[in-house]
């Protein structure tokens, strides 16, 4: 059995929105290294709930990395250290004893904070529904391969699509910008036929969606891709500034004598 | 209200315009930066006639003047005021959207991927701008220049360099360029949406590639003057 160790946790408690929060210490004592994070702070809570205190709120869900539900920052970096890996996939392995480990929630104007390490990410529900979707008829299902779809084309778009929506990109960009989460889904979307008729509306949509939520901008620093447990490429916010240009530039303005048969 | 509701109607949100979007501005951003490296390379091509001497150098300084019957310094100018403008209207505004979009800020973020130019460009931003006017009153209207002769730009240039302060100040000016410029060059594709494997080690080599060459014979020219090969 390997051997079981302490370590210090500074965590940020912060009752609700309104509240301020603020940095409390705790110990989290007889950690085993095959833990993973969130089971170590399960470890910690069972010890507060026994003495009576409230707590560590966090979030979590699948815990086997697909959700996209846990975050946190874990010494300043969203999702602890190891790259490509979400919290929940992260072990105590990677830490030592005697380890001080400082844990945030995703700091964004946009991602208020519920309660201590839990974060409002409703804005991400909202730029997807502002133009993250394809419309097409339902009935019965076409034949499969139907629509030649090239390989490369399917590669990049399953590629963007494994972006889970769990907000590192956000937390890691200096200027807590959602970019790259947006250009995901605009390339995830973008690459495949079934995206097409939409796509320069979607791109303008999205992108004012974004702005309205209050995100910062990107300043091509690469933090996001660094962080993101699905190695989303920054590649995809070029194509998206790309999009958005040519949509700039072809844009119709609505009129009210639409089209017609005859 | 669902989450389909919640999100601002679209047809009113795409009404907010380009230059009032995030990557609108970006591309404003870009497109004038493209300009401005594009002069500091052609300023630094044009100031090799120094090291032809003087008569070379006032030569060409009289064609920028005469060119176009004198009409075509000033279209130059003018093009130049509108990007510098329009350039530091788009940092500003992206600036405080940033800093407004992260309120509370971490207690120790760890830098992973950012270099230390790209989370320096509004510093090296403000004393190149702060520079650029140095640079005016000091070479072009002559304002605080020690001895400044209208009719003589090579000399101008020769005296200029010769006050150790103000060659510094043009060092650690360029310095502050090279930094603006290898961020910015590469940026700007990526603002663009100029990324494609095939592409993407070109437009990095090609950053550095500029800015080194641009800032390298830039610094040349006050060491040359202080040396005295250029004298």
């Amino acid at each position: 059995m390997s051997k079981h160790f302490n370590l210090t946790l500074h965590v940020w408690r912060q009752k609700n929105a309104k509240c301020d929060g603020k940095f409390v210490e705790y110990p989290a004592e007889n950690i085993s290294p095959d833990m993973s994070f969130l089971e170590m702070l399960d470890v910690v809570n069972e010890g507060l709930i026994r003495k009576g205190e409230e707590p560590i709120a966090f979030d979590h869900d699948c815990r086997e990395g697909i959700c996209g539900t846990c975050s946190m920052v874990i010494n300043g970096r969203p999702h602890g250290p190891r790259e490509r890996t979400t919290t929940c996939q992260l072990h105590m392995r990677s830490f030592k004893d005697g380890d001080s480990i400082t844990l945030e929630p995703w700091r964004a104007e946009a991602f208020p904070v519920i309660k201590d390490l839990m974060v409002d990410r409703g804005a991400f529900d909202r730029i997807i529904a502002a133009g993250g979707f394809i419309s097409v008829p339902t009935g019965s299902p076409q034949d499969a391969n139907a629509l030649p779809i090239p390989k490369e084309s399917a590669d990049l778009s399953m590629d963007a699509a494994a972006c889970i929506g769990c907000g590192a990109c956000v937390a890691a960009c200096p200027n807590a910008s959602a970019m790259l989460f947006v250009s995901a889904k605009i390339s995830h979307l973008g690459h495949l036929p079934q995206g097409q008729p939409e796509r320069y509306l979607r791109v303008r949509d999205m992108i004012a969606q974004m702005d309205a939520e209050e995100f910062g901008t990107c300043t091509n620093h690469g933090e996001c891709e660094a962080a993101c447990p699905k190695g989303i490429k920054m590649e995809n916010i070029a194509r998206m500034n790309r999009d958005f240009i040519k949509a700039s530039l072809t844009y119709r303005p609505a009129t009210t004598s639409g089209g017609g048969a005859g | 209200m669902s989450v389909a509701e919640q999100s601002i109607a679209g047809a009113e949100a795409r009404g907010h315009g380009f230059l009032a979007s995030s990557v609108g501005r970006k591309v404003v951003m870009a497109a004038t930066g493209v300009i401005l490296f594009g002069f500091v390379t052609v300023h630094m091509l044009g100031n090799l006639t120094s090291y032809m001497g003087a008569e070379a150098m006032n030569h060409y300084a009289q064609f920028l003047r005469t060119m176009v019957h004198g009409m075509g310094i000033w279209v130059f100018r003018a093009v130049l005021l509108t990007a510098v403008g329009l350039h530091i209207w788009a940092a500003t505004t992206l600036t405080l959207d940033n800093m407004a979009a992260r309120p509370v800020g971490y207690r120790n973020q760890q830098n992973v991927a950012s270099t230390w130019a790209s989370r320096t460009m509004r510093w090296s931003g403000v004393i190149l701008a702060a520079f650029i006017i140095y640079h005016l009153l000091h070479l072009t209207t002559g304002t605080v220049h020690p001895n400044f002769d209208h009719a003589n730009p090579y000399a101008n240039f020769v005296n200029g360099f010769k006050v150790p302060a103000a060659a510094g100040f043009y060092i650690v000016a360029q310095l502050c360029l090279g930094l603006h410029m290898w961020h910015g060059v590469w940026s700007c594709t990526q603002s663009f949406g100029l990324a494609h494997p095939r592409y993407n080690s070109l437009r990095r080599n090609f950053a550095t590639g500029l800015t080194v060459l641009v800032v390298g014979v830039n610094i040349s020219y006050p060491i040359a003057v202080l040396t005295g090969f250029i004298h």
